[in-house]
């Protein structure tokens, strides 16, 4: 496609564009080259020690590198739906006219406001077994409780409820200013033809809702990536790697076991996790959403 | 703090003014880490202010940067981007990593003279056996520690047991965790005989339990493991059978962030834990409680912690003479003292304890000696090339164990495999 601009009207969208191009190509892309690139050609923390595959061969061998990987996969199959599904769910409820609508919005939007260190602070103390508040509720019960960072076989679920958690008010926040963009007059139509309750809600406010659902989506399994602040807190990836997320096992290798190109060769499969993510977002699904 | 600032600019800006006249000053920049909260800065900041007032013609800036790992990161990535660096307080167990990545330089090639000699001696020799590699001292110890045992003599009152008598030995410590140990009706344990941390540093609470049973974990060098050593399987049963056999201590691992807060609920009466919680202990316990050395089973022991300074290989003559003048400075005797009393941290030479400040502050709470009294029997923590993966392989075979996935041999015969791996070029 050929753009008829004036030539100065073209040297003026060049120079706004610029700054912005800049600092991407400085601060995003130029490090990601640079990062496939270390991947290949160096070893612990020297650069340029010539073109090798030891990094990807020991990639292929690291038991701990698999189970992170599998980790981190079903961390965000889990918290993804099920934050976006509560997150809809909360919208629904405080768009409707009830009562103490506004504390309940403030409310459910709360632990979007908190830090996730403070948060994970907090619930590090919920998560203790002897005193902690979840298993002081069990003992109500007469239930002894669980360790619920401390067993592997329930600690990333642990991490998981406390995302979700936080994850939902946030998203909720997106669908509420969605839901209110939607005009009356689609549900005064529906109510004239006489439409269920359920009907209105799968024909007209999902399908509406779809735009927005695309973002939360995207931005949703972004942060199931990115998000692993609560790690340094709560399990530090453990016990025995049970809750070990990509990025962390990344930290972990760059700044702890000072082996960079390792770091570079998990960044390459984290960077190739993202985009498949994006395309697979922006090409498949978003060809069904239905924009106004 | 502002003004301060103020006033300090204004003073760098006369002297690069004046410094045409008057003598050209030293600059030395350092980064140290607090790992224990952080009203600490003042205290270090004190002391760098005394220091500048007895030599006016070096000036310190002194960086607070978070954590161990934090200090060494940000000090690493300056010297990397080119800002001068000339030492640094960073985790003894990082000196042979910092030797491979050729940064640091050992003392002996600056601390020539006599006196510097008779200096280099003056420190407790467990508290310098993670500064020392290939016969030269690499690391001078600062901000160090041991694990020591709090018990809650209440509680040991309670069950029947002598409140001035802690358990001595491993079987003293199942033995007394077992009338310590309280159920309710329903059978669920509202009060544990004791806690063992085994997250955030399970690595250091282990060279505890191997040092106790003769083994230490690794050779001098840092170039050999002995994960996979009976002696060191046998401290790894033990500590698993604390919880699924005695039953004194929950099964599973145990927070290490946590753990100060249980043992001030009473939810624990005996907890193993660093002597840089000794003041917050002190300060929120309402109750009777104690501190004394780890139980022994061959014999005692404990592995030392902490922070060393070390020497960054990027400075000049002038400059490297000035970084050990306040390396000396800030280890003398009475500086030591200071810090110790302010922090919970150890006096890290005899002299320190022999100061008046701090002998009284040992007579009025005796606790604050046992760390010093553990030192005789104190071995390395564990520090190797590599040390932060190799420390993870440890890590991870001691919380396999700990939550039953893998028997103790299977997960140390496991880590030790992958350490010889780790560390086969480095021999």
């Amino acid at each position: 496609m050929k753009l008829n601009m004036p030539r100065h009207q073209q040297i003026y969208a060049w120079l706004l564009l610029f700054p912005a191009l800049a600092l991407l190509a400085a601060f995003t892309h130029i490090p990601m080259i640079k990062t496939l690139w270390r991947s290949f050609t160096s070893s612990g923390m020297q650069n340029n020690t010539g073109f090798t595959l030891d990094n990807y061969r020991y990639l292929l061998e690291d038991d701990v590198f698999w189970q992170v990987l599998s980790n981190s996969l079903w961390y965000a199959a889990v918290t993804v739906p099920v934050s976006m599904i509560l997150a809809l769910a909360m919208a629904l409820w405080v768009n409707g006219k009830i009562r103490g609508r506004s504390a309940l919005r403030l409310a459910y939007f709360t632990p979007t406001i908190l830090p996730m260190i403070t948060v994970a602070n907090i619930w590090l103390f919920f998560y203790t077994p002897e005193i902690g508040l979840f298993n002081n509720i069990l003992g109500w019960f007469g239930h002894s409780g669980y360790n619920w960072l401390g067993d592997p076989d329930l600690s990333l679920f642990s991490l998981m409820l406390m995302t979700i958690w936080k994850e939902a008010g946030f998203f909720m926040i997106f669908y509420l200013a969605a839901l209110q963009g939607i005009s009356r007059d689609f549900y005064q139509a529906a109510a004239i033809e006489g439409s269920s309750r359920w009907t209105t809600l799968r024909r007209i406010t999902l399908p509406l809702l779809m735009p927005t659902t695309l973002f939360v989506l995207i931005n949703a399994f972004l942060n199931a990536f990115k998000l692993v602040d609560h790690l340094f807190i709560l399990t530090k990836g453990g016990p025995n790697n049970a809750t070990n997320l990509l990025l962390y096992y990344i930290y972990e290798n760059a700044f702890s076991f000072f082996d960079a190109a390792y770091a570079s060769v998990l960044t390459v499969v984290l960077l190739s996790i993202l985009v498949v993510l994006a395309v697979f977002q922006f090409g498949v699904i978003e060809r069904r959403v239905h924009y106004r | 703090m502002f003004n301060r600032g103020k006033k300090r600019m204004l003073a760098v800006v006369l002297s690069t003014a004046l410094s045409g006249a008057a003598q050209a000053k030293t600059d030395l920049t350092m980064y140290y880490p607090v790992a224990v909260g952080g009203s600490l800065t003042h205290v270090v900041d004190s002391i760098i202010a005394d220091f500048e007032k007895q030599n006016p013609d070096i000036d310190v800036k002194a960086i607070y940067a978070g954590n161990y790992n934090d200090a060494r990161v940000k000090a690493l990535a300056a010297l990397q981007s080119g800002q001068p660096a000339q030492l640094s307080v960073m985790f003894s167990i990082d000196v042979h990593e910092l030797m491979d990545l050729d940064a640091i330089i050992p003392f002996d090639e600056v601390a020539t003279s006599d006196e510097d000699k008779t200096w280099l001696n003056s420190f407790y020799p467990a508290l310098m056996k993670n500064g020392q590699v290939k016969g030269k001292t690499w690391g001078i110890p600062f901000q160090r520690s041991t694990i020591v045992m709090y018990y809650n003599k209440d509680m040991f009152r309670a069950a029947g047991l002598d409140a001035d008598h802690a358990p001595k030995n491993w079987d003293e410590l199942v033995d007394m965790g077992k009338k310590l140990t309280k159920k309710d009706a329903s059978g669920q344990v509202t009060q544990w005989g004791a806690m063992i941390p085994s997250t955030g540093y399970p690595y250091w609470m282990f060279g505890a339990l191997t040092k106790q049973n003769s083994q230490v974990l690794m050779n001098q060098a840092g170039t050999e493991t002995y994960f996979d050593k009976p002696a060191v399987i046998e401290a790894l049963s033990f500590w698993k059978s604390l919880g699924s056999e005695h039953k004194i201590m929950p099964e599973g691992t145990i927070q290490w962030g946590t753990l100060r807060q249980n043992f001030l609920e009473q939810k624990t009466a005996i907890m193993w834990h660093s002597t840089g919680n000794l003041t917050a202990v002190k300060k929120s316990a309402n109750f009777d409680f104690g501190v004394a050395m780890l139980p022994a089973n061959k014999e005692l022991g404990s592995p030392t912690g902490g922070g060393n300074f070390y020497l960054f290989k990027k400075s000049t003559p002038e400059e490297r003479q000035a970084a050990l003048k306040l390396v000396k400075f800030m280890t003398a005797p009475e500086q030591a003292a200071k810090w110790s009393i302010e922090t919970g941290y150890m006096g890290v030479s005899p002299a320190a304890y022999n100061t008046d400040a701090l002998q009284r502050y040992v007579k009025t709470f005796p606790p604050a000696a046992i760390a010093r009294d553990q030192l005789e029997y104190a071995t390395a923590e564990l520090a190797t090339h590599q040390a932060g993966r190799v420390r993870k392989l440890l890590d991870d075979a001691i919380q396999a164990t700990l939550t039953n996935q893998k028997s103790a041999e299977d997960a140390l015969k496991h880590a030790q495999q992958q350490a010889e791996r780790v560390l086969k070029r480095f021999e």
